[in-house]
């Protein structure tokens, strides 16, 4: 697919077409800090989509904007869903973002619920349409067969997941137990049990090693693939961004400096100098915060 | 240390441990029990009683030693001393805390409602069991909000006085009976709960405990001087008994339940009667929450428990769901409240002081957050330990206070810490206490 956008350049390329979702000139303020300046891309329907940048350079608050835990100073975000209906995130509550506009994310420090076994929480990730089904609680308290049934169903989706993220065998040890590569799959296994349409993975690759590294391409295919869900990922890894996006849109401080197929953004002058050119320092900030945030998880 | 080692710790330092616990049981029981106040003439005597203190001082020796050459030989040193402060949680309790509360629910259960028919249960004993299983139901209802959503309620007293007043006012202003007025009550309760909620939903920690410890103030201090309505401090007299299915528990009246059975009258009746009742709501208390916990407001409330963001970002609506939290535990204390009416036949803003709420809070606590037969063995002990030291007054806050401390000390988490996991695939495991999250309150 990226093949032809290389060979013809054309004027409108394919995630311009038909996006998912659209960030029409975003701005995120932060007092005198202009976090995300002016940020406009698209992320083409199921497509793999990878923002990368420096340190700093606004990724994550981009993603807190997508998901309604910051709302943007100026700007427009559409989502589309492939049923038609379309919503404008940054006018919703966080929770209906990821309820009804079906945008997931994770984050950039593993939030899972530490206290509660691993498949507790694919379940909660399922709490919408379990609580419909329990008719909000009161058919629930009266045992209902209609939600006994419903409760199955969500343990055999929950079942499914973790046989794909290999952790079967773990579903009923608690999440925190977890090493720190499994919590990462597990984190996104949860948030694909809400069934999204688009998926915020906020630094995935993050302290995995090279072979969880290659796992992880292998999941986010299948996720794009098998499930139709578009990716939206940010990342400090370079061969995962290379290798597996479609799609790549470059930050610096806030702004957009370059947006394109993999193959293209890879020999782009402006982000050579930016990102790719500073590298040696770069990866040992990366690969030092990578080490932080293992610590951290480990400690928890 | 010799806590590093696996191996079978020498005699020398068993003894020496030993030693150690007979030092603070020392400590702990010279004030305690070695002095005792009496009257005597011209104001209060002291009577010593170093004698029992000595017997107390030596039991904790020869347990410790029995233990520590028995049981505890091979596990490495107990903690005592400072050791203590280091432990997060009661993990070594954690593997037998589920497998304990399996066998101690049903013997509870059985024992509980024999109880009228034991031997030894003459009117003291049903008064004062009566009185537990209130506390029981309440710490079960502020379980809800404080163990499983993780939202520290300083104030839920106030709920189990509207609940009481609830039913007084209706009863008396309306003649409604207390079957009429308990759901009602309950409902009253759920939507002050919910009144609550929606100002305090948006704080956390701290700033959650200290208003709605004043919202359990201000229900109190309105309560104490609307007057017309309430009766200000003088309470509401005449608040009706219960009936059986209309019998009323009555010396004389047309439908009494003696005459119906045919037995002769005794006040015992009502007692009883009353005794069933709480237990009834007691155990429907445990049961709906039981319920819940599988359900999916249950795991959403231990989810914003352990990560509130986390949940919201799985589309999870948090303020909902605090909501349902707080209505349901205060529906609860409410049905208490009216129960505790219907028992006293009095009420009075004097009942539900903030002193009630920490108590409940301390049950809470002490039990293992989260946890429902930790609640009825912390009240139990507790309101039995009240009750116990009822001679020693002044020096009961004190006890209450040493105990606290030890217990803390002891199981920071709570006596039964651990949380089992609301559905399973294969295999119920334990979680520990020091994985499960404490709320943000
Ligand atoms: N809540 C916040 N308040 C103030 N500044 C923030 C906040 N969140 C992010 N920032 C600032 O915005 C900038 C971009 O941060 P971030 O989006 O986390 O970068 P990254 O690209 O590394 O994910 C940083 O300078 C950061 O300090
Ligand atoms: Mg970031």
């Amino acid at each position: 697919m990226s093949e032809t956008a290389i060979a013809a350049p054309s004027p409108t390329p394919r995630w311009e077409a038909d996006p998912v979702l659209d960030v029409e000139h975003l701005t995120m303020r932060f007092g005198g800090l202009v976090a995300v300046d002016d940020l406009s891309f698209a992320v083409g329907r199921g497509d793999i989509t990878a923002i990368i940048g420096p340190n700093g350079a606004g990724k994550t608050t981009v993603f807190n904007c997508i998901t309604g835990f910051y709302k943007p100073t100026e700007g427009r975000l559409t989502m589309r869903r492939a049923e038609g209906e379309e919503f404008l995130l940054e006018r919703m509550p966080d929770f209906q973002i990821a309820a009804r506009a079906k945008v997931a994310r994770t984050f950039q420090n593993i939030r899972l619920f530490g206290g509660m076994t691993v498949l507790e929480n694919l379940m909660v990730a399922q709490h919408n349409p379990l609580m419909k089904a329990s008719y909000f609680t009161f058919g629930g308290v009266l045992g209902l067969s209609h939600y006994r049934r419903s409760e199955k169903e969500a343990i055999g989706f929950a079942t499914s997941w973790l046989e794909q993220i290999r952790l079967i065998d773990r579903a009923d040890d608690p999440a925190a137990d977890l090493p720190y590569g499994a919590q990462r799959r597990l984190e996104i296994a949860r948030a694909m049990c809400t069934r999204p349409e688009i998926l915020c993975l906020d630094e995935p690759a993050a302290g995995l090693n090279p072979r969880e590294s290659a796992e992880l391409n292998d999941l986010l295919r299948l996720i794009r693939d098998e499930y139709q869900t578009s990716v939206l990922l940010i990342e400090h890894d370079m061969s995962v961004v290379m290798e597996i996006s479609d799609h790549v849109v470059v930050l610096d401080y806030g702004k957009k400096i370059a947006d394109g197929p993999a193959d293209v953004i890879r020999n782009d002058p402006a982000v050579i100098a930016a990102y790719l050119g500073v590298e040696d320092d770069e990866v040992e900030a990366a690969e030092e915060e990578v080490e932080e945030i293992k610590e951290e998880a480990e400690r928890r | 240390m010799a806590t590093t080692s696996p191996s079978r710790r020498p005699a020398a330092e068993l003894v020496k441990d030993a030693a150690y616990s007979a030092l603070i049981a020392l400590a702990l029981a010279a004030p305690i029990i070695g002095l005792q106040t009496v009257t005597a003439r011209g104001g209060l005597g002291l009577n010593a009683r170093w004698d029992d203190v000595f017997l107390i001082v030596l039991a904790v020796f020869a347990g410790r030693l029995l233990l520590n050459f028995t049981i505890w030989r091979h596990q490495g040193a107990r903690p005592i001393g400072q050791k203590w402060f280091q432990r997060a949680g009661g993990r070594p309790f954690a593997r037998h805390g589920h497998t304990l509360s399996k066998i101690i629910g049903p013997l509870a259960l059985a024992v509980a409602l024999l109880l009228p028919a034991l031997p030894f249960s003459d009117r003291y004993v049903m008064d004062l069991s009566i009185m537990v299983l209130t506390y029981i139901m309440l710490g079960w209802g502020l379980n809800i909000v404080v163990g499983l959503a993780g939202l520290l309620d300083l104030g839920y007293v106030a709920f189990y006085a509207i609940g009481a007043y609830s039913f007084a006012l209706l009863a008396t202003h309306f003649d409604l009976g207390f079957w009429i007025c308990l759901p009602l009550a309950g409902i009253l309760a759920a939507f002050w709960g919910v009144i609550l909620g929606f100002p305090v939903l948006r704080l956390r920690g701290d700033y959650l405990a200290i208003v709605t410890l004043a919202f359990g103030e201000i229900i109190r201090v309105v309560l104490l001087n609307w007057y017309e309505f309430t009766g200000g401090p003088n309470g509401i007299l005449g608040i009706p008994d219960p009936t059986l299915f209309g019998l009323e528990f009555a010396r004389r009246g047309d439908n009494t339940f003696h005459e119906f059975f045919g037995l002769s009258y005794s006040s015992m009746h009502k007692i009883i009667f009353l005794y069933y009742i709480i237990l009834c709501l007691a155990l429907i208390t445990n049961f709906v929450t039981l319920r819940l916990r599988r359900l999916p407001v249950g795991r959403a409330w231990e989810a914003l428990r352990e990560d509130e963001i986390a949940c919201r970002s799985l589309g999870i609506n948090t303020t909902n769901t605090k909501l349902t939290a707080f209505a349901i535990g205060a529906m609860f204390g409410g049905f208490a409240g009216s129960f505790f009416a219907t028992r006293q036949g009095f009420i009075s803003p004097e009942s539900f002081t903030f002193i009630e709420s920490a108590l409940i809070l301390a049950i809470v606590v002490l039990g293992g957050l989260g946890s429902q037969v930790g609640v009825v063995i912390a009240a139990i002990v507790m309101m039995g330990g009240f009750e116990y030291f009822r001679e020693f007054e002044q020096y009961r806050m004190l006890i209450f206070g040493l105990a606290m401390v030890f217990i803390m000390v002891w199981r920071p988490r709570g006596l039964i810490s651990t949380r089992s996991p609301s559905v399973i695939l294969k295999e119920r495991k334990a979680i520990g206490a020091d994985l499960v999250g404490q709320g943000h309150g």
